[in-house]
């Protein structure tokens, strides 16, 4: 397929998504903008996985017989996928994980609890998700060590200089950040802080949940030492993730789970490690949802993640322009569009966000409400939730439109 | 308007800009304080209490509409009333009042946080005050299993 970029061939796509075509409440056609949590899923995606347990389903690794090896192929198939995608050279990096809630606490478990001591500072940031905190909170806490934060300006950019101070301690001994933001849409500037990082010989860890799906990620440009996302967020099942570790750190790793798959030889009273990644896939894996997760990148790989990307912009853009027009409408975050993703939060006026979404859910529109698993972000910006809508490459111009006249129903109930 | 937004009536919306009952009590003789995980709303309760009525209460904290409009109508219905009395409110007396019993699940713990924070207010001052920690935990989870 040669894919010309325009709003007409996104467009199209909306056929791929047999989600998108049904009615929600009275009859209304389904707006979907809840990306940030979860993507709808294309029937390639949906169809790989039927065909995986209609036609190939065994276990891998193990048995010799047919099926055994076309599952293992099929499983394994999407580590290259993968590979590819985010541009690894090395394939025995890539662990499957359950997602990136999993990758954090696997890297805080089995990284964490032999490289960190009494004292040590572990650097996250102030618009982190829950699951880039609490499992820094929970190690650092068993460790009698740090967790220290860079700061956020008003304009939802890090303070840089936040870190160069912490690095002068001579105590960091980990960064972790989102590539990001899945509140404010900010793009996270890695480059500065793993360059600053290196420097001074710290690994960092990105967590990327929230970029990987919307623009290209390139691992080894980059230059991190940990990077986890999700594939439920990107075309992909629920339940299926990725943690890449460079080659040098995951060997002074200790094993997550124990069991089958992650051992060579078991003896009564000693085990020695499978070959990575294996040593951290321990038990049966979840097999058909890496396989959805292959036809997903298929999918994405295909449309390009570039055209994606500027997909998105437009659209955030448009709908940036759209939102600012409502009186009492506040969005947060940069304006810089060349900063962000396609993720908006809002509060409206002084109607509550749950109020918000509850009235728009009316007119068929599936926006999120709450504090989106980023407390510390909500208590940085003195709110207690915000509502958020955020796009994927199958929203159009229409589906911003619904959204900014349904606001216009709040604005009535609410007198404003 | 149809369907789950019928909520969003006069009464309701009236509550949220302008709770009655809104604010702290100076010296209070208990005060509980609860939240719901998911959606971040948070509520406080503070109570007067004097030969076992509640002479004084109000709340504070921050919400949505469903919740601000339930807590001044908790708050109002509260005042005044024995301590038998108020252990023996129930979650109809509140979604009644404003029309919310078939009030959505997910919208339910918006509704009912004031009412849960009540109830635990009142467990620890019965355990706290009066000496019979049996009654407090059956209080206690009554308040655990409210929603």
């Amino acid at each position: 397929m040669i894919f010309l970029q325009s709003s007409q061939t996104f467009e199209n796509l909306r056929n791929d998504f047999p989600i998108l075509s049904r009615t929600v409440r009275e009859n209304k056609p389904l707006v979907y903008l809840d990306n940030a949590s979860t993507t709808q899923k294309p029937n390639q995606v949906i169809d790989a996985i039927n065909d995986y347990y209609r036609n190939h389903n065994a276990n891998i690794h193990r048995a010799v017989y047919a099926l055994a090896e076309e599952a293992t192929e099929a499983y394994e198939q999407t580590r290259d996928k993968i590979a590819n995608f985010i541009n690894i050279k090395d394939r025995q990096e890539i662990i499957f994980v359950r997602g990136t809630t999993e990758a954090i606490n696997l890297v805080a478990y089995a990284w964490g609890r032999p490289h960190i001591n009494e004292g040590d500072i572990i650097v996250t940031t102030e618009y982190e998700h829950h699951s880039n905190i609490v499992p820094w909170q929970l190690l650092t806490q068993e460790k009698k060590a740090k967790l220290e934060y860079i700061g956020m300006d008003d304009n939802g950019e890090l303070i840089l200089d936040d870190l160069d101070k912490l690095i002068a301690t001579g105590k960091v001994k980990l960064v972790t950040f989102s590539l990001m933001s899945n509140v404010l849409g900010t793009i996270t500037d890695a480059e500065k802080i793993i360059q600053k990082c290196k420097s001074a010989g710290i690994p960092t860890l990105i967590d990327g949940a929230q970029a990987v799906p919307h623009m290209k990620v390139d691992l080894q440009n980059l230059g991190c030492d940990f990077f986890a996302f999700s594939g439920h967020k990107m075309l992909g099942p629920t339940g299926i993730g990725v943690l890449w570790v460079r080659k040098s750190v995951l060997e002074t790793m200790n094993p997550f789970h124990g069991g089958g798959d992650m051992i060579r030889e078991v003896h009564k009273y000693e085990t020695t490690w499978n070959d990575l990644p294996y040593k951290f896939e321990a038990g049966t894996p979840n097999i058909a949802d890496v396989v959805g997760f292959g036809a997903a990148i298929d999918y994405l790989s295909k449309i390009g993640m570039d055209n994606i990307r500027e997909h998105e912009i437009e659209l955030t853009q448009y709908a940036i322009e759209q939102l600012s027009k409502v009186k009492g409408l506040h969005i947060y975050g940069t304006q810089d569009i060349s900063k962000r993703g396609g993720v908006i939060s809002f509060n409206f006026a002084d109607v509550h966000p749950h109020d918000v979404a509850q009235i728009i859910d009316e007119q068929g529109i599936a926006v999120r409400s709450g504090h989106h698993c980023a407390q510390v972000l909500m208590e940085r910006l003195n709110v207690a939730a915000t509502s958020r809508a955020s796009f994927y490459l199958y929203n159009t111009k229409n589906d911003v439109d619904v959204l900014v006249n349904s606001l216009n129903r709040v604005a009535e109930v609410f007198k404003l | 308007m149809s369907g789950n937004a019928d909520i969003y009536h006069e009464m309701i919306v009236d509550y949220s800009r302008n709770p009655i009952n809104y604010g702290e009590i100076e010296n209070p003789d208990v005060t509980f304080h609860d939240a719901n995980p998911l959606c971040g709303d948070s509520i406080d309760i503070d109570m007067k209490i004097d030969e076992n009525k509640v002479t004084d209460i109000k709340f504070h904290g921050r919400g949505c509409a469903i919740c601000m409009a339930c807590s001044s109508v908790l708050t109002e219905i509260t005042k005044g009333k024995t301590l038998d009395d108020v252990r023996a409110i129930q979650k109809n007396d509140v979604l009644g009042e404003l029309g919310l019993e078939h009030l959505q699940a997910v919208r339910i713990k918006c509704a009912l946080l004031s009412l849960k924070v009540l109830k635990s207010a009142l467990y620890t001052y019965i355990g706290k005050n009066i000496d019979n920690s049996e009654d407090a935990n059956k209080l206690k989870e009554e308040a655990a299993n409210l929603y």
